[in-house]
């Protein structure tokens, strides 16, 4: 507090004085941007910029190899609205693509490693083998485990139909190819692709309920759903919030595993929004319209994340009624 | 009950493990094994005659430097990680120790961008590496990224919780702002330093977008957009595609094993406390 109001004695004299009585010198304006420019920079020119930029972008008909760039109002925006132009059909056909990866693969990305965390929330041998057995995919990376689901999916030589076949299922089915098998097999691989960093952070979160509150539930007389909905699921409320949004992040931002894996396909079924938004804008080079989808994606999400936060608080809150 | 408890919980790990290491043992067995073989139905779990044919068609091919492509990702994960950690501890510590005016603005500046999808930087940051002509170099995949909004919140909220004690003392002994900060704060902070630089490494190292389309080049590719460009030349050569995922995970996966607690506490911190 002391060190406060000396910080605050703006005169030299303040500061002089700061010194001499051996308090913490006033730390001078300067010395705190100058601690701040390198971040600020790169902040400033690959986020704030692009940010304003995107905007401009979009009012515009732009193509990054052409020299003009003719200004066109809201035009981008409202092609994308206007169900009569060439824009319309895939742009929405890529949200609804977005839409039902997200909407089908979140869940099992937030049950399936809990599941598993709970099951390794206990001290046993070659605890620490599973577990990083279980994450090695994520280190992998996408293309790597793009490429090797592919070929375990392939409809002829795939081992995942020859398995089937071996236990009397149908042996042919189109993975790849055929919806909504493709769907199946997107998610399934971002399962496997991303299980463990899910289960890692609930497993942490877990280790952070203190043992006192399952032995006092026990007390209680609690059984074991019992104790999971009144001690683990509450406990690991903070973790399970922060895992559920970068998981909702991540699944509304899937580009990798349906470029690898189905190439967008069959037709154009699993090319997702941002998968539409890169090929508009950065291979077609229609910059204006991929910039004006990509806010409108952003709108989307963002409105999907208050809902959500919010959504959480009020549980939250009633809980703690 | 105990031990019948403890049997399930290990069978459901066995059972897990298999469906994690199969894949990857049959990877390894696909690209030894001939062309013939490898689209052979239905498929055989070991090679007939084992051979290093696919890896010889890759290494030799001029299009394909898949070592390349490791130590280009490498590279490009090692920098951003560095430049991510460098520039946030700064920036983290004026935000959380030093006072200045228009504080507030910044930190609510950066916190804000936190919410912001990055899928609307994309246009605009590919017109700006555009101009700084940088496109189809690694710096393209190294510099924009490390704007790391996440890393300067994490890192303020950790150099909040150092007591501020030690800080003073030294203050007191006569030491200045960057000494403090150097000599102090960031040996306490050596495990928050750490988690940061593997979580940065770990998402650029699978940054995968970006990298496709603003590498075009085959010698400037990263690992994850140089394989995609192996797969969509070789569609079916699954004993090619085979080969050339296991030389990109190879090296990985012993870093991996040598690093894997490091990584896994890395990440299983970040949903603490954020």
């Amino acid at each position: 507090m002391a060190t406060e109001t000396l910080n605050r004695g703006s005169t030299a004299a303040g500061k002089a004085n700061a010194r001499a009585s051996g308090g913490k010198p006033r730390s001078s304006e300067l010395m705190a941007w100058l601690f701040l420019a390198p971040y600020l920079v790169l902040f400033t020119v690959f986020v704030l910029a692009p940010i304003v930029l995107g905007i401009w972008i979009s009012l515009h008909d732009w193509d990054f190899t052409l020299p003009g760039k003719p200004f066109v109002g809201l035009t981008n925006y409202k092609d994308l609205f206007d169900s009569g132009s060439v824009t319309f059909a895939p742009f929405w056909h890529a949200m609804r693509a977005t839409g039902i990866f997200t909407v089908f693969s979140v869940p099992l990305l937030l049950v399936v490693p809990l599941a598993v965390a709970l099951v390794m929330n206990k001290k046993f041998r070659g605890r620490n083998i599973f577990r990083a057995v279980f994450f090695a995919p994520y280190v992998l990376g996408v293309a790597v485990v793009g490429i090797l689901w592919r070929f375990l999916l392939d409809a002829n030589v795939g081992v995942v139909n020859s398995l089937m076949g071996a236990v009397g299922l149908p042996d042919h089915i189109a993975w790849l190819s055929s919806i909504p098998e493709a769907w199946i097999s997107l998610i399934g691989v971002t399962v496997w692709w991303t299980l463990g960093f899910n289960a890692v952070i609930f497993l942490a979160g877990l280790q952070d309920v203190p043992g006192e509150l399952y032995e006092a539930a026990k007390m209680d007389g609690a059984g074991a759903w019992a104790s999971f909905r009144h001690v683990t699921l509450p406990g690991i409320r903070q973790v399970t919030i922060f895992v559920t949004m970068i998981t909702i992040i991540a699944s509304a931002n899937m580009f990798g595993q349906s470029f690898i894996m189905t190439n967008g396909g069959p037709g154009q079924s699993t090319r997702t929004a941002i998968f539409y938004i890169a090929e508009t804008g950065l291979q077609n080079f229609q910059m204006g319209s991929a910039a004006a989808a990509s806010w409108i994606l952003t709108l989307a999400l963002m409105l999907v994340s208050v809902v959500l936060f919010a959504a959480f608080r009020e549980r939250g809150e009633g809980k703690a009624r | 009950m105990r031990s019948s408890s403890k049997g399930l919980r290990f069978g459901l790990l066995v059972v897990l493990t298999l469906l994690f290491v199969s894949p990857l043992l049959l990877m390894v067995s696909t690209s030894f094994k001939t062309r013939n073989e490898s689209g052979q139905t239905p498929p055989t779990w070991f090679p007939h005659v084992p051979t290093v044919q696919a890896y010889h068609q890759i290494l030799s091919a001029a299009d394909t430097p898949v070592f390349r492509w490791f130590l280009n990702s490498m590279i490009a994960a090692t920098s951003n990680a560095l430049i991510v950690v460098a520039t946030a501890a700064l920036a983290a510590y004026a935000l959380a120790r030093l006072e200045f005016r228009r504080r507030k603005l910044v930190f609510g500046l950066i916190v804000a961008t936190l919410f912001v999808p990055p899928v609307i930087l994309i246009i605009p940051n590919y017109e700006i590496v555009g101009r700084l002509q940088w496109l189809d170099t690694l710096i393209a995949v190294i510099v924009p990224t490390a704007a790391n909004a996440f890393g300067v919140f994490f890192l303020r909220q950790f150099f909040i919780g150092l007591p501020k004690e030690l800080e003073e003392s030294a203050f007191l002994d006569g030491a200045n702002q960057w000494q403090v900060f150097s000599k102090i704060v960031l040996p306490l902070s050596r495990p928050a330093l750490a988690t940061l630089a593997l979580l940065a490494f770990l998402t650029n190292w699978n940054d995968f977008l970006w990298p496709v389309y603003v590498l075009f080049s085959p010698t400037s590719q990263t690992l994850q957009a140089g394989l995609s460009t192996l797969q969509s030349a070789n569609a079916v050569r699954y004993d090619l595609l085979m080969a050339g995922a296991v030389i990109a995970s190879v090296p990985v996966l012993l870093l991996y094993v040598f690093a894997q607690r490091f990584v896994i506490e890395g990440v299983s911190r970040s949903g603490l406390k954020g």
